[in-house]
């Protein structure tokens, strides 16, 4: 990747809701400088705070010993975020299509396809143990954030 | 910041006005029990005024869709008043606005319900 990095910063956090809503405001906080405008930094921080949610939650099952590391990094083209948690790992080929007739009406499922909607690139990676999620949404040349 | 809920009974219909996040550990749990409250009281038409909610997660959104088929297969009707454009936007990315009933004026949407 040809990108230089302008800003970086990373946590490592315990596996609660406290972490959840850290993650998300320095989502909210990264998009902005950033440059994004007032309807993609919400979205940015959504996708963001969903993705920690399935670390906390479905990977590391709020497990006390199981930590997740989330990392911010803005560069000339990108704001890129990593999410990665220590669980069982999840296979995004298996998740079922909430928009399916069948689904439409499940109470849960649809964390992963809010992320997908709201960012450009979303990546998987397989950890040993766990799951990384690396959200990426590409700033235009008329954001000026640094 | 956490969600609120107000409970009042207009013409038969309960109203819930909800207002903050409902979000994983915050308002998810709220609605639950307010919804399982209404319908434990004999009340199954439920308003769900959502004008005050400034932010909804894939949680909230699924808990909402919870409370719909609850109501639902108890017999009874739940519609959603108010939507603000962010759980607008979040209803229809998600193909769930044409499933929910909803309503934008309260006085319409009280008699919308089956007498």
């Amino acid at each position: 990747m040809a990108d230089s990095t302008t800003s970086r910063v990373s946590f490592t956090l315990d596996s609660s809701l406290d972490s959840v809503n850290k993650v998300e405001l320095t989502a909210e906080q990264y998009a902005a400088r950033a440059g994004f405008d007032e309807d993609t930094v919400p979205h940015i921080a959504m996708a963001v705070r969903e993705a920690a949610v399935n670390a906390v939650l479905h990977g590391n099952a709020y497990d006390r010993n199981k930590h997740i590391t989330a990392s911010f990094e803005t560069t000339t083209d990108s704001l890129i975020v990593r999410i990665a948690d220590q669980g069982p790992g999840l296979n995004p080929d298996t998740l079922p299509d909430p928009l399916a007739p069948e689904n439409i009406l499940r109470g849960s499922g649809r964390g992963i396809f809010l992320i997908r909607a709201f960012m450009d690139e979303v990546h998987f990676r397989q950890l040993h143990p766990g799951t990384e999620l690396t959200l990426i949404k590409h700033r235009t040349p008329a954001q000026p954030g640094t | 910041m956490s969600m609120k809920v107000q409970t009042r009974q207009v013409d038969g219909i309960t109203i819930l006005d909800l207002s903050g996040r409902i979000t994983l550990g915050e308002g998810s749990v709220t609605i639950r029990d307010a919804v399982r409250d209404v319908l434990a009281k004999g009340s199954n038409k439920i308003l769900l005024n959502l004008g005050d909610i400034n932010y909804i997660d894939s949680s909230g959104i699924g808990e909402l869709v919870s409370a719909f088929t609850t109501v639902r297969n108890s017999g009874g009707e739940l519609k959603l008043l108010n939507l603000t454009k962010k759980v607008h936007d979040l209803l229809q990315i998600t193909k769930l606005y044409t499933v929910f009933d909803v309503k934008d004026d309260e006085a319409s949407a009280i008699s919308s319900f089956t007498k």
